[in-house]
């Protein structure tokens, strides 16, 4: 056998050429590997995005709109969370949206401390549940327990007919969530006639404003400093919001549930046989969804002090899904965490904070929205490339 | 006379584990060289470098003269570089014609078409070649793996292939398809081109290679003429020592406790009256043709699928809701033959894996944490005890381990639950002949220590070789009981092709 040197001389030099450029190019991606396997990711993005753009529009980094952001972030975070649940699962949940509507109508019929007739009298509801006088529970010391206690056992038990509907008929969990979305979209619609309902109890509005901690800049001019030049950073929402979060993260990562779920996602014929009781993991996993959705639309429903029925309405199951996404969960299933979808979530506020600023006309700014989910999905396909190359034996 | 295609000292490691370690090595146009060696030795990387699935740390490829290194299997296929996989490539649901010319459909008058006729016509001079006569629009989910095998050939024939890898083609083929392939292999080496076969059959490879390449631990430890290699030296070669035996001798026997007692069990159209009884320290083979009911009875026994009537005890309890949660709590294992399907989480890291099954056992407190210390530790106690080959367990996800370590993965999921009935359904498809060894010391070792093991086989050597009693189906029955002192091979096989008469001991 000959060697190649000695009969391929010309070309001797080519395959050296070839192994410098590879050199020079391997460490460039390796540089790339390392920042796109990161956990922190989308983080990273967030901060870069964050500070290139505050330098073309100051107004980003003052402290209110920080703060104002920060507020926006809670309720979408709270509903992210059980949506990258169903994900790792290898599911999908198009009923939050809806779950989030009827809920927050629920509350507020229960709640209400006055209805106006002209508005609902229309309603089937009107003259049992609803009454000039208010809801079922008004004037009730006990309302707004009571009535945060029904919105999170309504989520919760749309997410059990979800789940039940799937493991009990094997149906396609994207068929029935968007047939549970649709029914409970409507039902709202109708049990309102397509009217906001106002009037809630001040606690209850507390609950999507009240400060914990809030921080006041700049000079003290006046003894008594004017309520909107308040910085509300600590909120109940932030609260909320976050220890839903932690709660979250650890059920996922510490606990047999959690670890059952990633097996599910990951493979559910393994699962079974494995004596993992996939049914019932899903079936909570669906339930922690609606509660999930039932969180974020107590406090989205106690910051716009209204009962509104569309209000998991337009794209908000688009900002949803895309926060989880991009902060790295799978569609396809077995992959995903509470911190990525934070990321995630954060990065979306800022994006939309930024196209806002840009003074974008909002069909733009939809279709950029669109544009940063295809970007994440084909992000999340190059890092399990990267990802599967490595562990190819 | 030049070479086909030349590797020069390739390299390729995975978490810093080399896989490939500098091998050189050569392949001429008309010529078979075979490629053997344990799994896990580097045979697929080595070919998954050549077709340009990984890329190589450091070394040189020469293709047909050229410099050759290809950035993904595209570059590979148009170079003329064809690959059969023993999982096969096709589109099921597709037919013949549509899948040999699946990358380059000649256009049709209108745009946007393509010349059907024209590609049957093609297709069937293809197949002709290959000596297969179908009609070029049959889907090809009609046709047998055999035949599919050949469809594969017609497409690297099309693709006007000058180097065909075959890898382990003949694992879903019956004796005959198989010396139909032989025979195009003759044909295709005859018209010119170079052809790599790798397979584990090492008698196969002797009689078609010309050379045989042994690869252990990554590393290309002998390149010589077929004529003159006997099959002894190929194996110790490949294993690193001589092999004197195949199987371990047995080291305990049966005891009189019945384990598992299985009663009449009827599945309509499945299985017909089965019953058996599993002893304590009893390794019990189950030997049948595919599609005799043995892997539907292992279902059926583990609850996976239902039956109609009889009875199933373990220990004297019966399952009454047959489920494979009632199962494993009434200490019932059931090894898959599947393991990448059924048995294991592909993506996930070893410990997790090892732990699937008995999670419940590290959940600590109301909120059922997981005390991580004490799972990492079980599992990385059971892997020690199997000898399982890897990296960090808790890192190294299962699909990077080799068939062996795998398989050894799903029998470490299952002694965590203590189990003592252990049901192996092809304990030992496409393993090594090192790692089946040690996977059969393991079966010994469970039942030296109590558990009664259950072996569904169609490879009757290897039940021959370790259990106490064998039991033959054929067509959802038991037709016959051989105890170990009366196996006999033909007896046995007669029985299982249904061939026997009265003589038959019909006491199952």
């Amino acid at each position: 056998m000959t060697s190649v040197y000695e009969h391929l001389g010309p070309n001797q030099r080519l395959v050296r050429q070839t192994r410098a450029d590879s050199g020079r190019n391997s460490a460039f991606r390796r540089l790339l590997r390392q920042f796109l396997l990161s956990d922190y990711f989308v983080l990273y993005l967030t901060l870069i995005m964050f500070f290139t753009s505050a330098y073309f529009f100051p107004t980003l980094s003052t402290p209110g709109n920080v703060a104002n952001q920060l507020q926006n972030m809670w309720p979408l975070l709270a509903v992210a969370i059980g949506q990258t649940f169903v994900l790792i699962l290898g599911g999908i949940d198009l009923s939050v949206g809806a779950t989030m509507g009827f809920t927050s109508v629920i509350g507020a019929v229960l709640m209400a401390q006055t209805l106006d007739p002209a508005f609902f009298d229309k309603s089937p509801l009107w003259g049992n549940l609803m009454r000039p006088e208010g809801g079922l529970l008004a004037g009730s010391a006990l309302a707004v327990p009571i009535g945060v206690l029904v919105m999170l056992l309504t989520g919760t038990f749309i997410g059990f007919l979800n789940g039940f509907a799937i493991t009990r008929f094997k149906m396609a969990p994207f068929m029935v969530t968007l047939v549970t979305s649709t029914f409970f979209a409507a039902f709202a619609l109708w049990l309102t006639q397509s009217r906001n309902i106002s009037g809630l109890p001040e606690a209850f509005v507390e609950l999507g404003k009240g400060d914990i901690i809030s921080i006041y800049l700049g000079p003290k001019l006046t003894p008594e400093i004017a309520r909107r030049d308040i910085l509300q950073f600590v909120t109940y929402p932030f609260v909320i919001a976050v220890g839903l979060a932690i709660a979250a993260q650890f059920l996922l990562s510490r606990t047999v549930f959690g670890r059952q779920m990633f097996s599910i996602g990951t493979n559910r014929v393994t699962s079974d046989i494995s004596g993992i009781p996939s049914q019932s993991v899903i079936i909570r996993v669906y339930m922690f969804s609606g509660f999930c959705a039932a969180v974020a639309s107590i406090l989205y429903s106690a910051r716009l002090a209204i009962g509104q029925p569309s209000l998991g309405g337009g794209n908000l199951l688009l900002d949803i899904i895309g926060a989880a996404v991009i902060g790295g969960t799978s569609l396809f299933g077995g992959k995903g965490s509470v911190r990525g979808t934070f990321f995630g979530v954060a990065f979306f506020v800022l994006l939309l904070n930024i196209l806002n600023a840009m003074r974008l006309d909002p069909f733009v700014i939809d279709a950029v929205k669109g544009g940063f989910i295809l970007i994440a999905a084909l992000l999340d396909v190059t890092r399990s490339r990267f990802i599967n190359r490595e562990q190819r034996a | 006379m030049t070479p086909l295609l030349e590797l020069h000292d390739l390299t390729k490691a995975f978490f810093g584990i080399a896989a490939v370690k500098g091998v050189s090595l050569s392949v001429h146009a008309g010529e078979t060289l075979g490629l053997i060696g344990q799994n896990g030795a580097g045979k697929s990387t080595l070919m998954n470098l050549v077709g340009g699935v990984v890329h190589a740390d450091s070394g040189q490829m020469v293709f047909n003269e050229k410099p050759y290194s290809p950035r993904k299997p595209g570059d590979a296929q148009r170079l003329g570089i064809a690959f059969i996989h023993q999982e096969l490539n096709l589109f099921t649901n597709l037919t013949i014609a549509e899948n040999i010319f699946i990358s380059d459909f000649p256009r049709g008058g209108f745009p946007g078409t393509f010349d059907r006729a024209r590609i049957k016509q093609q297709t069937r001079e293809l197949l002709q070649s290959v000596g297969l006569d179908i009609a070029p629009d049959t889907p090809v989910d009609r046709i047998s793996p055999g035949e599919r095998q050949l469809v594969e050939i017609a497409r690297a024939l099309h693709q006007d292939a000058s180097l065909i890898i075959f890898d382990e083609p003949t694992t879903s083929l019956t004796a005959r398809e198989t010396e139909r392939l032989f025979a195009i292999m003759t044909q295709l080496k005859a018209q010119g081109k170079g052809l790599i076969y790798i397979s584990h059959i090492l008698g196969d490879v002797r009689r078609l290679a010309d050379r045989v390449a042994v690869m252990r631990d990554g590393e290309l430890v002998a390149l010589e003429a077929a004529a003159d290699f006997p099959i002894s030296r190929m194996i110790s070669l490949m294993v690193g020592r001589s092999i004197e035996q195949l199987y371990p001798s047995r080291t305990s026997t049966p005891g009189d406790k019945v384990l598992l007692d299985v009663n009449d069990v009827r599945a309509a159209g499945i299985v017909e009256d089965i019953s058996f009884q599993l002893h304590k320290g009893e390794v019990l083979g189950l030997f049948g043709l595919m599609g005799s009911g043995r892997s539907e009875l292992a279902r059926m026994i583990f609850g996976v699928d239902r039956y109609d009537s009889g009875t199933i005890r373990v220990e004297g309890e019966p399952l009454n809701t047959p489920s494979p949660r009632a199962s494993i709590r009434s200490k019932i294992a059931f090894v898959t033959e599947n393991r990448r399907e059924e048995g294991l989480l592909m993506g996930i890291d070893i410990a997790n894996n090892i732990s699937l099954v008995s999670l419940p056992q590290f959940a600590r407190t109301l909120l059922q944490i997981v005390d991580q210390q004490q799972m990492h530790e079980t599992a990385s106690d059971t892997a020690t005890l199997l000898q399982l080959k890897s990296g960090d367990i808790r890192q190294q996800p299962v699909k990077a381990l080799s068939g062996g370590n795998q398989q050894k993965v799903v029998i470490a999921k299952w002694l965590l639950s203590r189990p003592s009935v252990f049901i192996m359904d092809e304990p030992t498809r496409g393993i090594d002949v090192g790692a089946k060894y040690e996977i059969y010391s393991i079966i010994d070792r469970l039942a030296g220590e109590g558990s009664g093991v259950l072996i569904i086989s169609s490879e009757l050597e290897e039940l021959t070789g370790m259990c106490d009693r064998i039991l033959v189906m054929s067509r959802g029955e038991i037709v016959g009981e051989f105890a170990r002192a009366d196996f006999d091979r033909e007896r046995i096989l007669s029985a299982a092709f249904r061939e026997q008469h009265q003589a038959l001991p019909e006491n199952a």
